[in-house]
């Protein structure tokens, strides 16, 4: 097969991070090829942040690049808009409608860009909106609006939803696991 | 299902995992005892996936220097050792590292350094290959997590088969990329017979000069060996284009060309494999060297006379993409992408200092008290960032202190009226005490403010000397500031709280003004640390909100104004600090529930 791409864009603190661990695990249980990269430091004290997940046969580079997208993820309206040059012309993308100004809005020198999710539509078919904050609070933390966006994702793929439960049971605090399977449930069922 | 895939079977044999996940479990499995080092980005998990290890002892010192020098020792009492850095982090080390090449090793000894390509989280971007040719020293460069794990195995072992420090070059897209790797039981080693050995070990001029000889010879015999390893090996695909590769460069290339090319893949990549590239040069029509960053291995290629084509189509800077690469040796773009609208303005998503992060009150109070400021290597570099913009400069760790004398001493008595320097916690253990001392010693009168947060923050909650804690989480002395300072002979020392704004005020003008060196501690603990319990979100009341954005000027990520031109608190972000409430002249920011 070919290698298939997918790329999670969000906010430094968004919990991208936990979504490509859970990603990575059930891609590694379906026995694939999988890299994943993304970057510590700096850049996740609140900036623009970018996980790469590939999978297939045989997976080289560990990078995705502009126009190779299969299906992305994103986690904030911007962030969705800002990374959409990634996407394949006839890829997917899940999109957050949270939004989240950056600083340059913030002390006024820029404006936050109206329109979002329309503009993203004009330039992409297949783009799903959906507002996981929301969910993320009926399913009782509204920090678990990673996890909704992941149960999204999951349902554009050809995996069992078994099998990402059994992933989320293996990376997610027992503590919290209750909450983040409803928050998978509620994000894998919304329309 | 193709017969690659076999559901379940790759957890059963093969575990995901990050390239220092696996350069840790690689140390793991070569039985290493010792492992030192500083954080550094991106080095940093190395040494922290070392500490889960029970057999490792693995230690967060105070500097790079330091750790070589533990990691150096612990060789020489016969335990495998290793210390991992990132690559401005091998300069602090290179000290004692330049002269190991020198003494050589009892038990192995690994050097890991993380280059950091694009700068994704660092001040620059040196090639830390120039170490290895520099220090003659060996080294390896591995482009996957499977390739850390064996390379690091190898490297211990061909450490002691040659008697030298084994250098293993990382990178952030190496370092920083999970992929799969096969895990192995430990190997446990017995400690190697440890011998007092003067003229090896002790290096005085007249010791040094026959090590000198000795390093020479061992140079040739690891050239000689780089040419015998298959870790240089030849990958026949298409014979007209030929691509000379190592590290994360390798993978790049694969992705691009495929079997369009033929490649000569190395993970020696010091000393360099003469006769291999000779035969490979003489077996392809066009033969490029593909390097991210300064042409090491073509020059070297070229000094053998060979025909190469390199930097003058590859960049000297950043980061490479297979797309790039296929565009400028195969002529062929990338795939259709999706087109944003050209009259969208996307603004730029700058890190920021954390909603609720302590150091936003003393860069606040900076600004509004004119200083200019000699900043240092931390979240709290993030301070020269627009709208506080409030750090004049930032070399490296530890430079700030040293700075703020320095521009005293040229500029006199009215610059250091002026003048801070401003330093993190364990920056200042790490470099910032000489610099200090400095000032007294020299009859300085300049003001070191040390932000302590009470950990490493940007490398992601390291412990430090201040904190407390070892790196396993066990209790241990813990260094006394006051004490320190008094003992370097400061006697102006005050600590203060940069939530209480005023108060912090205060006393920065007193101290900038007093014709003596003077210390003030800025303690708070950072907010992203878990045992920190917030107040939670605070709200605008928009009806007493009069649009004076004088909450704007603490630059936090939470706060901002809505469409309705008035302030507007993010609930998913705002910690409750407080900060924004102290500088409302209205009264308009209370708690949520209020």
């Amino acid at each position: 097969m070919e290698t298939k791409n997918i790329m999670i864009v969000g906010v430094g603190g968004q919990g991208t991070l936990l979504a490509s661990r859970v990603l990575g695990r059930v891609l590694l249980t379906e026995g694939y090829d999988v890299k994943i990269s993304e970057v510590h430091g700096m850049s996740q004290r609140g900036g623009s942040v970018v996980t790469y997940v590939r999978y297939g046969e045989k997976v080289y580079s560990p990078i995705i690049d502009p126009g190779q997208v299969d299906l992305l993820l994103a986690f904030e309206q911007l962030e969705a808009y800002r990374w959409l040059p990634y996407l394949k012309a006839d890829g997917r993308m899940v999109v957050n409608t949270q939004k989240l100004s950056p600083m340059p809005v913030i002390t006024g020198s820029q404006k936050y860009p109206a329109g979002l999710p329309e503009k993203l539509q004009e330039a992409c078919e297949g783009v799903i909106l959906m507002d996981a904050l929301s969910l993320a609070k009926e399913a009782g933390n509204t920090k678990t609006a990673n996890v909704v966006l992941l149960g999204r994702l999951a349902r554009e793929m050809e995996i069992s939803k078994e099998a990402w439960v059994t992933a989320l049971r293996e990376i997610v605090a027992p503590k919290f696991i209750q909450v983040n399977k409803k928050a998978f449930a509620l994000g894998y069922q919304e329309n | 299902m193709p017969r690659w895939r076999q559901r379940g079977g790759n957890t059963l044999k093969k575990q995901l995992m990050l390239g220092n996940e696996a350069v840790a479990r690689g140390a793991y499995e070569a039985g290493c005892k010792v492992v030192s080092s500083y954080p550094g980005t991106p080095s940093t998990e190395i040494t922290e996936f070392s500490a889960k290890y029970s057999e490792i002892k693995a230690e967060w010192a105070p500097n790079e220097k330091v750790a070589m020098e533990v990691a150096l020792g612990a060789e020489l009492a016969g335990g495998r050792a290793m210390t991992a850095m990132k690559h401005v982090g091998m300069n602090v080390a290179a000290d004692p590292m330049f002269t190991a090449a020198y003494t050589g090793v009892n038990a192995g000894l690994v050097i890991c350094v993380a280059d950091d390509q694009g700068m994704h989280s660092s001040q620059n971007e040196q090639d830390s290959r120039h170490y290895a040719r520099s220090a003659k020293l060996p080294m390896l460069e591995p482009s996957d997590s499977q390739e850390c794990k064996d390379f690091v195995k190898k490297a211990f072992a061909f450490s002691e088969q040659f008697d030298t420090p084994f250098l293993l070059r990382l990178s952030t897209r190496v370092s920083h990329s999970q992929s799969l790797v096969s895990v192995e039981e430990r190997e446990e080693r017995d400690l190697r017979p440890y011998k007092k050995e003067i003229p090896k070990n002790v290096m005085m001029p007249a010791m040094a000069k026959g090590r000198h000889v000795v390093v020479e010879k061992r140079m040739e015999a690891l050239a000689a060996f780089s040419d015998e390893t298959d870790l240089n090996a030849i990958e026949y695909g298409d014979k007209k284009i030929g691509v000379i590769a190592a590290g994360i460069a390798y993978q790049y290339a694969k992705e691009a060309l495929g079997d369009r090319a033929s490649y000569l893949k190395l993970g020696m990549i010091y000393p360099l494999p003469e006769r291999k590239i000779r035969d490979f040069a003489e077996s392809v029509e066009i033969l490029y060297v593909i390097e991210e960053l300064d042409p090491v291995i073509e020059e070297q290629c070229r000094a053998m006379g060979l025909r190469v084509q390199g930097k003058e189509l590859f960049s000297l800077l950043g980061e490479y993409t297979s797309s790039a690469i296929r565009k400028v040796i195969l002529g062929e773009d990338g795939p259709k992408a999706c087109v944003p609208d050209p009259s969208v303005e996307v603004p730029m998503r700058p890190p920021v200092m954390c909603a609720g992060c302590p150091h936003r009150g003393t860069f606040y109070t900076l600004k509004k008290l004119g200083l200019t400021v000699t900043g240092d290597i931390g979240c709290y570099t993030l301070g020269a960032a627009a709208p506080l913009s409030a750090v004049d400069s930032v070399v490296c760790m530890g430079a700030g202190v040293g700075m703020a004398f320095g521009m005293e001493k040229a500029g006199g008595d009215e610059f250091a009226r002026k003048t801070v320097a401003v330093i993190g916690d364990s920056t200042f253990i790490h470099s910032g005490i000489t610099g200090l001392i400095d000032i007294v010693y020299n009859k300085g009168t300049s003001t070191v403010l040390i932000l302590d947060n009470s950990i490493t923050g940007m490398t992601g909650h390291q412990d430090n000397p201040l904190s407390g804690k070892t790196i396993t989480g066990e209790p241990t002395k813990q260094v006394d500031l006051l004490k320190l300072c008094d003992a370097i002979g400061v006697e102006r020392v005050r600590v203060v709280n940069p939530f209480h704004l005023e108060e912090l005020e205060r006393v920065l003008k007193e101290e900038v003004a007093a014709p003596e060196p003077s210390v003030v501690i800025v303690q708070s603990p950072c907010a992203l640390l878990k045992y920190v319990k917030h107040p939670g979100p605070l709200k605008v009341n928009p009806d007493q909100c009069k649009s004076c954005k004088r909450c704007m000027a603490i630059a936090c990520p939470a706060i901002s104004m809505g469409d309705d031109k008035k302030a507007v608190i993010d609930f998913t972000q705002c910690t409750g600090c407080g900060l924004c409430q102290k500088l409302c002249p209205f009264n308009a920011i209370g708690k949520e529930d209020a």
